[in-house]
């Protein structure tokens, strides 16, 4: 039998000490929720009225007669409140946070999704709230830090290390072993010490419970292939649940490629040969390192991404060949955005972008008769800033000169 | 000599033993050879060399950020197993290394041990290892002579503290209060009760670290623990005052 919280040799829980009986308390009480068939009722009922649960599955009719291959159909988590499936995981634990009597929650942030989403359900459920993000995240997402202090929550930027998502993993779990007495630190992702990737995975689950009923409702059939962008891998592994049983459906995770897989600049730990076992952030996976097992920075245009590790479970999903890894460069993401915008009215986040970029590229070598799904994880509109900026927009441009002319000191 | 019997042997003659701590590399090997030098010389029983981590989760801003420093100046991890060896054999005080697992691990786990072994190193304080993922590891130290300093905190039960003990070697590195390293600690009533709670749970000598940063600190857990421990105050002054000036603080302490 494999060890608690292991899938593989993947997983375990390396917590310092201090933490040892929080996590005691937390594995407890996801326990009890699990078995407990209310809880899962009061989830849902929660997502399918603060939330847009269930999402729809929109078929894709001009995209699928551009490549004329399979059908594509879209699983629109961008129409989740807050505009992404990070709030699936963080209504989840809020309502568990509620069982465990805890008044205050802290999170990591990337792209800021998960840092607005957490800030959303704090607001509604009464809870104080702290985000951390990293300094160079907080310059690229300033939309979405603008809205997470509206939101009454306070925002850390976290000037360490690389400046983005690890840094500000990292410096959650130091504001949480000074203060875990209240506190219930909401990770974002299918990462970190046991229980939270079968915790996170289990919330999201729903993504994959709902897309198996809708796309044999829509195309009559399972889908030949599932693709996913892949940070962490929250979403990945919420709509890869609805199929891990179904060995004819192929499962595709699709990482950062960055400036491309030669350049060393990525965020690929499986689609590339740079990723290698290690321990970091409380946990063991795949992570994106040096022989001297230092971190080390990675790159993605995409901050929801951009992150060393991955989910033990995708990493043993792919040691036993049951979910494929390729990697989309930003460069490739760009275009697959233009396309998505132009073809189906559809903002994809710059994450989920990555997906379709690989769905694109092989849609058109399957028969007109299968359906393909891709995970469309968020809505683009976050992205304003760097979308208009690496399109080159000069209207955004004269727009953000003026004003900053407005905003100038004196006038 | 097996640490924990150095430990009462230095215990006969000194009411409280010191253990100071520095960050390998930060801010070079030649600094960090005049800081050993001025720790030794001024009756410091024990030293924690620690290994650069890009990562290291349980320490506070100047850890954090010496460690990064450390790590950006090209520092390799078989540099530091050297430059333990060359101070092991210079100084008749035990060394231990405190790090974090991954480092550990990506070295390739006996190799680590038996390199260490070799270069003399007696213990280690890994703080994200904890028994239900190490007690495997733990017994191949052990297999060569050394332990690891099991660590206990203010939110570790009797019970907890009773498992711990029996995986530790040497001593016991209490951690003074939550959080990270590097900021204050008040040795309090509530500390006092922590302590005895400590004391009741294990045989091992009890070391105390996490907010001393000086004389009163020292004075006040005298009676009460075995040894404390400099951690992030030494680091502090050497950025602030330079290396020399480590020895007249650490002379002070006691």
């Amino acid at each position: 039998m494999t060890k608690k919280g292991y899938y593989g040799e993947w997983g375990g829980a390396f917590i310092p000490e201090v933490l040892y009986e929080t996590f005691k308390e937390l594995n407890l009480a996801y326990e009890q929720a699990r078995r407990d068939p209310l809880f899962w009722e009061e989830y849902v009922d929660l997502m399918s009225t603060y939330s847009c649960r269930p999402t729809p599955l929109t078929f894709a009719e001009n995209l699928s007669r551009h490549f004329g291959g399979a059908r594509i159909f879209i699983k629109r988590e961008d129409l989740n409140h807050t505009g992404a499936h990070k709030a699936n995981n963080v209504m989840g634990q809020g309502l568990l946070v509620k069982r465990m009597g805890k008044t205050r929650v802290i999170a990591e942030t990337g792209a800021g999704q998960h840092g607005v989403a957490t800030a959303t359900m704090a607001a509604k459920f009464g809870f104080e709230c702290t985000i951390y993000m990293g300094e160079e995240d907080v310059e690229r997402q300033r939309p979405n830090v603008f809205w997470m202090e509206k939101l009454g929550a306070k925002v850390v930027s976290v000037k360490d290390g690389s400046r983005t998502l690890k840094d500000a993993i990292n410096e959650s779990f130091r504001d949480w072993v000074t203060r875990m007495d209240d506190t219930h630190y909401v990770l974002g992702t299918v990462c970190g010490p046991h229980p939270f990737p079968s915790m996170v995975a289990w919330f999201q689950s729903i993504i994959g419970m709902e897309v198996r009923k809708q796309i044999v409702k829509s195309a009559g059939r399972l889908p030949s292939r599932v693709y996913a962008c892949v940070g962490g891998g929250s979403n990945a592994m919420g709509i890869f649940q609805g199929f891990l049983d179904d060995l004819e459906v192929e499962l595709v995770g699709v990482e950062a490629g960055g400036y491309g897989l030669d350049s060393g600049r990525h965020a690929s730990r499986l689609a590339s040969s740079d990723g290698s076992p290690g321990v970091a952030q409380g946990y063991m996976t795949m992570f994106l390192q040096n022989s001297d097992g230092q971190m080390l920075d990675t790159h993605s245009v995409a901050a929801g991404l951009d992150y060393i590790g991955v989910s033990p479970l995708l990493t043993d999903l792919a040691e036993r060949g049951r979910v494929r890894f390729e990697a989309a460069t930003d460069k490739e993401v760009m275009e697959a955005l233009d396309l998505t915008m132009k073809k189906e009215g559809i903002i994809p986040a710059l994450e989920s972008a990555h997906a379709l970029v690989q769905v694109f590229k092989e849609v058109g070598g399957l028969p007109p008769d299968d359906a393909i799904v891709i995970n469309m994880s968020g809505r683009g509109d976050k992205d304003i800033f760097t979308i208009a900026h690496a399109f080159d927009d000069p209207s955004w441009k004269e727009f953000i000169r003026n004003k900053g002319a407005e905003y100038e000191v004196g006038k | 000599m097996k640490l924990g019997n150095e430990i009462q042997k230095a215990l006969e003659k000194k009411k409280i033993l010191l253990m100071t701590h520095l960050v390998l590399g930060y801010p070079s090997f030649d600094v960090n050879r005049r800081m050993i030098d001025q720790m030794v010389e001024n009756g410091v029983d024990l030293i924690e060399l620690q290994i650069p981590f890009s990562d290291p989760v349980a320490d506070g801003p100047t850890i954090l950020k010496a460690n990064q420093a450390a790590i950006s100046s090209g520092l390799k991890v078989m540099e530091c197993i050297d430059f333990a060896e060359e101070i092991i054999s210079t100084y008749s005080i035990p060394f231990l290394f405190m790090t974090y697992f991954n480092i550990m691990y990506k070295f390739g786990w006996d190799d680590f041990m038996d390199r260490a072994s070799a270069a003399g190193i007696r213990g280690f304080i890994v703080p994200d290892l904890p028994p239900e993922e190490g007690a495997d590891y733990f017994k191949k130290a052990r297999e060569r002579d050394m332990g690891f300093v099991q660590i206990f905190a203010p939110t570790s039960t009797e019970e907890r503290m009773r498992e711990l003990s029996s995986y530790s070697e040497g001593f016991i590195y209490c951690v003074a209060r939550k959080g990270v390293t590097g900021k204050k600690t008040d040795f309090d009533d509530k500390f006092n009760s922590y302590l005895s709670r400590c004391r009741q749970a294990t045989s091992l000598p009890l070391a105390v670290g996490f907010g001393i940063r000086g004389r009163e600190d020292v004075d006040s857990l005298s009676g009460k623990a075995e040894i404390a421990v400099i951690g992030t105050e030494t680091i502090r002054i050497v950025n602030e005052e330079g290396v020399d000036a480590v020895g007249p603080f650490i002379a002070g302490l006691r």
